[in-house]
Order: structure tokens, then C-alpha cells, then sequence
């Protein structure tokens, strides 16, 4: 599904991932975990073909499609998807509207306003979100816990092949959390959603059945594993992926 | 305006073809009466003409000539885009053109772009004769009759000015010129001694006018002329909604288009009036627009603003009487070669009287929009309330946007003043994010500019809302 084949990129002239490989496979969930800074963020941009981040060597795979040269239009209509850490705001720009808009396109439809609502139900009580608050501006003064839960309505609309879920767990809380997490176990099932999920916190993984966790250090995965890894990063930090794995610096 | 909606997708064209204006074109002329241009300019003979050719009762050719005076007397304004505003050329003007019912120009000579425009726009048919200036009438006979039976029966008077000085010269004779004097300003001088077209309004005691009206629907109308003058009362009690212009592009060969606009709100009274305008840009629009509203009376200027080289335009509202409220909402757009001066003046002349200003400016390829805004409340006008916000939405780094905010607060107590202004650029954080989930870079400007000016659009009636969009679309064709 997505391969990341020795991903080599820079944000200006600092060298932010050095040979990045992971392979993700229809449905699966995986858990991307390291220090601050490391450049988790990046590899979604990346991805997603941000024109800031610049790929200098290596590959970027969906299925058998090479993504060099595709713009992030093109990319989202392909199917990857990216949930921001902190969502932007586009004051004026109505949800109900926006959501509309979105789901016809990458469905190729024409959906009325009142088609679309039937659309809309399920998946605003999975989420909990009132409809109420699509008569509001995208974004525009949410809650962390509000804007969150939009990055994952948004998801759902679309279903990608392929989503980053960036930090989809911070500022939110406990209740919010399990909501995300029923939904990405939803998503991987019925539409084999493959998800990419950068956290910091065990929390999520313990309302989720993830396949693979891995840890990035130095621009590289540097361990691989099951949720056990997790539970020793909690205990111990990310110094006891270094000195579990000499190939890599701190 | 138009009730159609146009399902026909805009092709793209390339950005150039938006800057080059496409909507500039000459009509043959054939005219009953054409003032001559002179190298004098504007002279007392072409007043005489102008008055005596429309059989003008006398004091109505005294004010003129009065203005006229007025007009030779007054400089120009010394602020605002002066270096502009001197490129006026007054000898290279025709003050007077009176259209007869058939104009000579064929559809067929009407350039092709200036027909897409209006299919995309979605303007039917006969309107789009009109607008181009092939038909002097704009064939919605059925439609005007049918309402003007309906006003016709609750008392409102609704003529073009003309008109209404030779049905009701008492009633005009009493307000004309009573809230924008001649000597108010150069151009409000200039308009007064040249005017012709417009609109006159007379809404009686307590009859609420249901429907918008549009200038539109007036058959063989004057009302887009260069010079109109336009007068609205409300009486005691009464509401109306007045729409003028569309947002089709309107092409004039004279370039300069000076307008005056007289409302009067009396005592709990309720008047909108709702321009969009569209000009091509070599056109000079310096218009003058004052409301006078009485005691618990409410003045909204819902005010639209496009194209143009230069547009100076501050729609002001006195108030008047106590409780009495003005609310001034806008837009400016300013493309490649043009200046939107536009702005808001509002002066609290009784106490406990309020006001709100929304001014939202776009600049884009190099345009400049400035926003000149008053607020006034003079000594002992206390229990005054105003807020004012200016947003500016610049799209690139060459163009500018200006943010001249005066306050002259004479009086603080129990008065409550808020100004707040704001400048941004469409961020490149908005458009990433909208171009991850599938939308164009095209798509996403338009999202970023339209969620700016939603609050302007919201209070737009439906038709007009939906072409507002879509000109806007035409203006960020090319755009990704």
C-alpha cells in the first residue's frame, strides 16, 4: 500500500529525515512515537508534497504509484489524507458548506443539501459533534477537542486510502480520545483506511488495536515493534531506544 | 437582480484577460440630444439645454445654475488620490446624452467577451441587450407593471427623477438638495447642475415595502446615467429596500460618473439601500451618498464596490433623532490600475444614537483600496454607541491596502467607541490546508476570499449573492 523508501528530506537547509523506510498495508494502524522536534510532523508534510519540505532522495509510494511530482491536490485526490496538529481556521468559510463541497468532489457527486444530511447523521453521532455547529465557520474559534474531532469528520467524508493523523490526541480529553480512536478502528475497517498516527501519549493505543510502533530518531525509524514498545518508552524515555540500537545517535 | 442561475462552468482564461478590461466597448451613438463637448468644459448653455430640454420648472434651472457657480468655484479635493482626480479632463465630457428608444448598435457588433461575461454571469437575455447598450429599454414590462400596481396602491411613489419632478415638483422641490447641498463638495455641485436619471422614492406613513425595489425594473430608464440623482423618503413609520446597479459590468465611453444619492428616514422609518457596481476601468466614480435618520429611525448603506480607475465613495448617515441608528457595510475590490477610496462617515447628531461600520477591502495584482471612515459625535451627545471594523484582505505583495480611521469624540460620557482594523494576507497556511483535502490552488483562494467577504454577502438578496460569487470567481480565474 505506502511505501517511504530511504526517504532523504530538508526544510530549508537542515536535513530533517536521513533514510526514512516504513511500509504500511491496507488497514493497518501504525503508531509513530519519538522526541520532540525529531521531524514526526515533517514526514506527513512530506507526504502530503508540502511545498516547504523537499524530498533530495528516495521514494514515496501508494500502491504501485510513485507520488515525486504530484502536487497535494492531486495527492488528497488519490487518496492520502493529513489531520493536522493545529487545524487552520478559514473565518467566513461555513462547515455545512465546506463538507458539502468536499465530499462531492472526491466522490465525484452532486449531492443536495438535503442528500448530503442523510450522509452526514452517522457519522456526526460516531463523533458526537451537534449539528449545530456546522453552521459554523471551519475551524474559526474551535476547541482543541472540537477541531480535533472536525480533522476526523473531514477523514470519514473522504475516506483516504492512507491517513497521518498528526498528534490527533493532544489537547483532548479522555472522552474525545476514545471517540478518535472508535473512529480510526471504524475507518480501517470498513473502508481500509491504512493510518499513520504520530503521538506521544500510550493513551490512544490503549483504545486502539494498532499493528506496528515505531520509533523515529534521527531522521531514521529506529526500532520497531509491538505496543511492548511502548510500555518501555514510558518507563524509560527514548534513551533506552538509543542504547537498544547502536546504529543510531542521540 | 438576474433570477437565473447559471449552470454553464466558467472556462479558465488566462489572468491577463481579466486584467485587460474586457468589457470595453463603444456603442455607436445616436442620440435626440448630445451635449457638445467643449473646450470650455461644462458651460451655462449646456445647463440652459439640459434644463429647458427636459421643460424644467424654473426653480429647478436656478438651482442648477446655482450649482454650476459652485462647481467653477470649488477646487478640487487637495486629499484622497488628487494626482488622479487631476487627470479629470472636464472639456472631454459629454454632460447630457438622452438615448432614444433605439440605440443603432446590433447584438452583433458587441464584442464576443462582453457576451461570455454576461452568460457566465448568467443574465438573461434582454438584460444583457440592455446593458450593452443595445437596447435603450430593459423588456421586463409585465414584471414592472405588476409591481408598480402594487405600490401604486399603497401610496409609494417610485419614478426615475425626471419623472418624479414633473409628477410631484413639490415634494422635491422640499427635500432635493436638503441633505446634500449643492456646495457640499465639487462633485456635489457638479451632479446638481448636470443631473439627470436617478431614482425618487416616496414611501407613506407605516407602508412596508415588502419587495426590494430595483432600478432595474424601470422601463426606458435614465437611471444609469452618469449624472443620476436619487432621492428616497421614508415617511413615519415606513421601510424600504432600495437596490441600484448589478453586478454586470457596466461600460460607459464618458469617464466619469458622478453621482448623488439623497435619503431621508423619518421618525421610526427603516431604509436599505444595496449597490453593487461593477465599472470598467476607465471610469471615474465620485459619488456622493447621505442619509438623515430621525428619531428611532434605522439607515443601512449595503455598498458594493468593483472595478473603477478611481472610486471615491463614503456613504454617510446624520443621526438625527434620539435612539436613531446607521449601519454602513462594504466592499472593496481593487485589480491591476485601480484605486477603491471608499469608506463611511457617520455622525451622531442627537444622543443615544448608534452605529455600526464593516468595511472589507481586496486588493489584488497591484490594486490599492483605502478606507476613509468618520465618526463624529459632537459635545453633549451622550448614550452614543459606535463600532467600526476594517478588514483588508491583500493577495499578493504588490498590491496596498490604506486604513484612514478619524474619530472626532467631542463627548465621552455614557458613549461607547470600538474601532478595530485588521490587514492580512491570504495565508499560505489557509491554502495548504485546503489543498490537502483536494481543492486547487484556485478553489482554495476563492474559499479564503469568500469566507472574507461572507458577512458583506450574507445581507445580499439571494440573486445577488450568487453573481457576487461568481464575479469574484472571474476575478481569481488563472489563479493555480
Amino acid at each position: 500500500m505506502l511505501s517511504l523508501n530511504n526517504l532523504h528530506a530538508m526544510i530549508e537547509k537542515k536535513e530533517i529525515l536521513k533514510g526514512l523506510s516504513l511500509e504500511i498495508n491496507e488497514g493497518e494502524i501504525h503508531i509513530l512515537m519519538g522526541p520532540n522536534g525529531i521531524g514526526k510532523s515533517t514526514l506527513g508534510h512530506l507526504i502530503m508534497g508540502a511545498s516547504h519540505v523537499h524530498l533530495t532522495q528516495g521514494e514515496i509510494k501508494l500502491n504501485e504509484t510513485n507520488l515525486s511530482g504530484l502536487s497535494t491536490a492531486e495527492r488528497a485526490r488519490l487518496g492520502l489524507y493529513l489531520a493536522f496538529q493545529s487545524p487552520v481556521a478559514v473565518p467566513g468559510l461555513r462547515i455545512s458548506e465546506y463538507l458539502r463541497n468536499l465530499y462531492n468532489m472526491h466522490h465525484n457527486k452532486q449531492l443536495s443539501v438535503s442528500e448530503f444530511r442523510k450522509v452526514l447523521k452517522e457519522k456526526l453521532e460516531l463523533l458526537q459533534i451537534d449539528r449545530q455547529a456546522l453552521q459554523r465557520y471551519l475551524n474559526d474559534g474551535f476547541s482543541g477537542g472540537e477541531m480535533k474531532r472536525f480533522e476526523m469528520l473531514q477523514l470519514m467524508l473522504l475516506e483516504p486510502k492512507f491517513a497521518v493523523l498528526d498528534e490527533i490526541d493532544s489537547g483532548v480529553d479522555m472522552d474525545a480520545q476514545k471517540i478518535v480512536a472508535q473512529c480510526i478502528t471504524y475507518m480501517s475497517k470498513t473502508s481500509k483506511t491504512a493510518f499513520l498516527i504520530v503521538t506521544h501519549y500510550q493513551r490512544l493505543l490503549n483504545f486502539l488495536d494498532a499493528h506496528k510502533v515505531h520509533v523515529m530518531l534521527d531522521g531514521r525509524i529506529a526500532k520497531s515493534g509491538g505496543l511492548e514498545l511502548v510500555t518501555s518508552l514510558e518507563k524509560e524515555g527514548y534513551h533506552w531506544v538509543k542504547d537498544h540500537n547502536t546504529e543510531v545517535t542521540l | 437582480m438576474t433570477h437565473q442561475q447559471n449552470t454553464a462552468q466558467p472556462q479558465p482564461s488566462s489572468i491577463d484577460d481579466i486584467n485587460d478590461y474586457k468589457y470595453g466597448f463603444h456603442v455607436e451613438e445616436n442620440y435626440v440630444y448630445k451635449s457638445e463637448k467643449s473646450k470650455m468644459g461644462l458651460t451655462k448653455k449646456i445647463v440652459e439645454d439640459i434644463s429647458a430640454f427636459k421643460n424644467e420648472p424654473s426653480w429647478m434651472l436656478e438651482k442648477r445654475l446655482e450649482a454650476l457657480d459652485i462647481f467653477y468655484e470649488k477646487p478640487m479635493p487637495n486629499w484622497g488620490d488628487s494626482k488622479n482626480l487631476n487627470e479629470i479632463d472636464f472639456t472631454n465630457i459629454h454632460y447630457f446624452v438622452r438615448p432614444t428608444e433605439r440605440v443603432g448598435t446590433s447584438w452583433d457588433e458587441i464584442p464576443t467577451e462582453i457576451k461570455d461575461t454576461f452568460e457566465r454571469l448568467g443574465i438573461p437575455e434582454a438584460e444583457r441587450k440592455f446593458l450593452a447598450g443595445v437596447s435603450a429599454q430593459f423588456e421586463s414590462e409585465v414584471v414592472y407593471h405588476s409591481m408598480h400596481k402594487q405600490l401604486e396602491e399603497k401610496g409609494v411613489l417610485f419614478f426615475d427623477m425626471d419623472t418624479g419632478l414633473r409628477l410631484y415638483p413639490d415634494i422635491i422641490k422640499k427635500y432635493f438638495g436638503s441633505v446634500i447641498p449643492s456646495a457640499d463638495n465639487k462633485f456635489s455641485a457638479l451632479n446638481t447642475a448636470v443631473w439627470s436619471g436617478g431614482s425618487f422614492i416616496y414611501v407613506p406613513k407605516n407602508v412596508q415595502v415588502e419587495i426590494p425595489l430595483q432600478a432595474y425594473f424601470r422601463i426606458n430608464t435614465e437611471n444609469m446615467g452618469q449624472f443620476e440623482r436619487t432621492l428616497i423618503i421614508a415617511d413615519e413609520g415606513s421601510s424600504v429596500h432600495y437596490i441600484e446597479g448589478c453586478t454586470a459590468p457596466v461600460y460607459r465611453s464618458d469617464s466619469l460618473h458622478s453621482a448623488v444619492v439623497e435619503l431621508i428616514a423619518m421618525k421610526g422609518a427603516k431604509i436599505r439601500y444595496t449597490t453593487i457596481q461593477n465599472w470598467s476601468k476607465n471610469i471615474f466614480n465620485l459619488v456622493t451618498k447621505r442619509a438623515y435618520a430621525y428619531e428611532d429611525a434605522l439607515v443601512e448603506w449595503v455598498d458594493g464596490n468593483i472595478g473603477s480607475k478611481l472610486t471615491m465613495k463614503y456613504p454617510a448617515v446624520y443621526l438625527m433623532g434620539e435612539r436613531a441608528r446607521g449601519e454602513i457595510l462594504s466592499v472593496a475590490f481593487a485589480g491591476n490600475g485601480m484605486h477603491q477610496d471608499a469608506g463611511a462617515k457617520i455622525v451622531h447628531a442627537a444622543p443615544n444614537t448608534s452605529s455600526v461600520v464593516t468595511s472589507k477591502s481586496i486588493s489584488k495584482d497591484g490594486g490599492v483600496t483605502t478606507y476613509r471612515g468618520l465618526v463624529k459625535i459632537p459635545k453633549g451627545m451622550t448614550g452614543c454607541k459606535s463600532k467600526v471594523q476594517c478588514d483588508a484582505l491583500l493577495m499578493d505583495d504588490k498590491s496596498q491596502s490604506i486604513t484612514l480611521p478619524t474619530m472626532e469624540i467631542e463627548e465621552q460620557i455614557g458613549n461607547e467607541i470600538g474601532h478595530e482594523a485588521s490587514v492580512s494576507k491570504v495565508s499560505d497556511e489557509q491554502i495548504y490546508y485546503l489543498k490537502c483535502r483536494g481543492f486547487s490552488e484556485r478553489q482554495a483562494t476563492l474559499m479564503v476570499v469568500n469566507g472574507f467577504i461572507e458577512a458583506f454577502v450574507k445581507e445580499l438578496p439571494m440573486e445577488y449573492a450568487v453573481e457576487l460569487n461568481r464575479l469574484i470567481e472571474m476575478e481569481f480565474e488563472g489563479v493555480g
